[in-house]
């Protein structure tokens, strides 16, 4: 525990540099905001054991709340937040009221099926722009004074934003609400005959995903100043599903690597292609650029059959080589 | 409101239409999910791989509509066993939200690789010159490619029913699907008949994506938004029964149709509208049995 306090310590004074080491302050923000996505659906899929293919909605679809709130109606970035929160929680809850009522993999199926609806709601909806998305979405000042216009400043703001749910989820895992969860996952007709009332446990952790979830929607529209149809289709909910998988299923640190691992993949793939091809000579490298989805789903397929512990679990299961308890509960496949 | 009789029949049909996409889909992810425990995300990629070997053969080396129709399913077919050997093999054991993660993935690498080569625009496909045309019934005009395949997907339904509640391949099936173990101690060798199972169910996606391609626009896509109406159509039916799959899928394009016409803003949602009441009222689906 001690080892793992000093790491995140160390990655948070990372961040605080990372400006002055010549990251793009915009670039880190958005991971920032991924990291905080992936975070909240692992508190979901790692965690509880429930695969949400639904999350996209909770992220696009605050963005969009937000971005409107803020934009239209004038409120501050923080008021815009909240609102953003609210609704992932709001959109949350009646998704999680309706997927329960089925298991597994139908449980997949509803959230995809739900979420689905709020895209086609988004496309022909009159306050989303439709097409075109929510442009020039003003950053504005937090709580009126804190002049947000600086990506110096964002920056700063978002990093504590994000440590701070991230600190949050962490809480709720140790929690002894986290640990029922934990238990429900293991073992979801044990946890029923202790009397834990498993249907309530898990729509809280749904609401709760789905809540912080819109928090990185709504953070992200304030970063980058509008809100797309991208964030609500359904490939974003396949691609947090990757950065879980990827960076390891039920593990704390794992999304964070993950997020950062697929939206490093999404952003400067282009430029690997055209190094691949000045190398090998093969000018179909050159669109690799434009063809993002057959790297993911290359790497979804390799994860899925021989990596299913993902990047920070191997890494775990080697530090831990012996101990096995902990290595035991890091482990994502079940 | 008024409609016109002729509008909202040729709605109907087009409902129909796309009710038989959605019967032979459901249908196929249905046996797939049966034997397999496997919800296969990449059934409306192989949809479109249909479609676009179609337009591929057509185009390159002018073989016509009438063969590929059983020619694609079959390359498809064939491909689908491939990815069971290969793939699908090795996950069997692990929880089912594997089986969707690992499929949800191909999908992507087929979607992707077909786009990299076609873009993400439609191709123009033409209608078979012996479909092209309509009967004028008096009262409507019926094209007859529509008609073509509305009757083409009744078959092929009915058929794969009596296949499979009616035959002795399909009393292995769906002992299969009861108690694999059981019945491979009975000398019968199940993973060849999963092999099979999931080449059919595939094959089934690449027939339909034939079928639709003169009607839907053949594009690397078109199976992406269609895959997920079905699950919602699956989610309604439940997984229990063939002939619930069929019923549900031409039920729901009839319903998406009327919705079309009476309140156009909609029928893109109806069907996931449905889907929640059906979950509010009946969870188990509509033919599902509750566990």
């Amino acid at each position: 525990m001690n080892k793992s306090i000093l790491g995140y310590g160390l990655l948070f004074l990372a961040l605080l540099a990372a400006p002055f080491m010549g990251a793009y302050p915009v670039f880190m923000m958005k991971l920032l905001c991924f990291a905080l996505f992936a975070s909240a659906f692992n508190l979901l899929l790692g965690y509880t054991g429930l695969l949400s293919f639904g999350h996209a909605a909770f992220l696009g679809g605050s963005a969009y709340v937000a971005g409107h709130a803020m934009k239209v109606w004038g409120v501050t970035p923080e008021l815009g937040l909240i609102l953003g929160t609210a609704t992932g929680a709001l959109l949350g809850w009646v998704f999680g009221l309706l997927a329960i009522r089925r298991q597994g993999i139908y449980f997949a199926m509803i959230t995809l099926a739900l979420a689905q609806m709020v895209f086609f709601i988004a496309l022909q909806a009159k306050f989303t722009g439709g097409e075109d998305g929510l442009q020039a979405v003003p950053r504005g000042k937090l709580f009126g004074v804190l002049d947000l216009s600086s990506d110096l400043t964002m920056y700063y703001v978002a990093l504590l934003i994000v440590a701070a749910a991230f600190a949050l989820i962490v809480r709720t895992i140790h929690s002894p609400f986290g640990q029922v969860l934990k238990g429900i996952k293991e073992n979801e007709p044990r946890a029923l005959s202790l009397g834990y009332d498993v249907s309530r446990f898990k729509l809280l952790a749904f609401v709760i995903s789905a809540a912080l979830s819109g928090l990185a929607g709504s953070l992200k529209t304030l970063v980058l100043g509008f809100a797309t149809l991208t964030d609500v289709h359904w490939s974003s909910s396949g691609s947090v599903i990757l950065m879980t998988l990827l960076g390891g299923l039920g593990t704390l640190s794992g999304p964070l690597v993950g997020a950062a691992v697929v939206v490093a993949l999404e952003n400067k793939i282009g430029e690997l292609g055209n190094l691949l091809a000045g190398l090998t000579r093969v000018e179909w490298f050159n669109t690799l650029g434009e063809s993002v989805t057959i790297v993911t789903g290359l790497i979804f397929v390799v994860c899925v059959l021989a990596f299913r512990r993902g990047i920070m679990g191997e890494v775990i299961a080697l530090f831990t080589r012996g101990g096995g308890k902990r290595a035991g509960a890091a482990g994502g496949g079940h | 409101m008024s409609v016109s009789l002729p509008a909202l029949l040729s709605q109907l049909l087009l409902g129909l239409v796309n009710g038989s996409f959605y019967a032979m889909l459901s249908l196929g992810l249905a046996v797939i999910f049966g034997l397999l425990n496997v919800i296969n995300f990449a059934h409306g990629a192989l949809f479109m791989m249909g479609a676009v070997l179609t337009w591929m053969a057509m185009n390159y080396f002018e073989v016509n509509y009438w063969v590929m129709l059983v020619v694609a399913p079959v390359i498809v077919g064939l491909f689908g066993v491939l990815i069971e050997r290969l793939l699908l093999r090795w996950i069997y054991k692990l929880d089912h939200l594997y089986g969707l993660l690992l499929t949800l993935g191909l999908t992507l690498l087929i979607e992707g690789l077909f786009r990299s080569v076609y873009g993400v625009s439609g191709l123009a496909y033409d209608t078979p010159d012996a479909l092209s045309g309509a009967f004028n019934l008096g009262f409507m005009i019926l094209p007859k490619y529509r008609a073509w395949v509305v009757v083409a997907s009744l078959v092929v339904c009915v058929a794969t029913w009596f296949l499979i509640e009616k035959t002795r391949i399909g009393a292995y099936l769906r002992a299969g699907t009861e108690n694999p173990r059981l019945v491979e101690a009975f000398g019968v060798n199940v993973p060849l008949m999963i092999t099979l199972t999931y080449g059919f169910g595939v094959a089934l996606a690449a027939f339909a994506g034939v079928l639709a391609a003169p009607v839907i626009q053949v594009s690397p896509l078109m199976g992406q938004n269609l895959i997920i109406v079905v699950f919602a159509v699956v989610v309604i039916g439940g997984m229990g029964s063939i002939m619930g799959a069929i019923l549900t899928g031409l039920g729901l394009g009839v319903v998406e149709g009327l919705t079309k016409v009476f309140y156009p803003e909609a029928s893109s949602t109806v069907v996931f509208v449905i889907m929640v009441i059906v979950l509010l009222i009946r969870p188990a689906g509509l033919f599902g049995k509750e566990k």
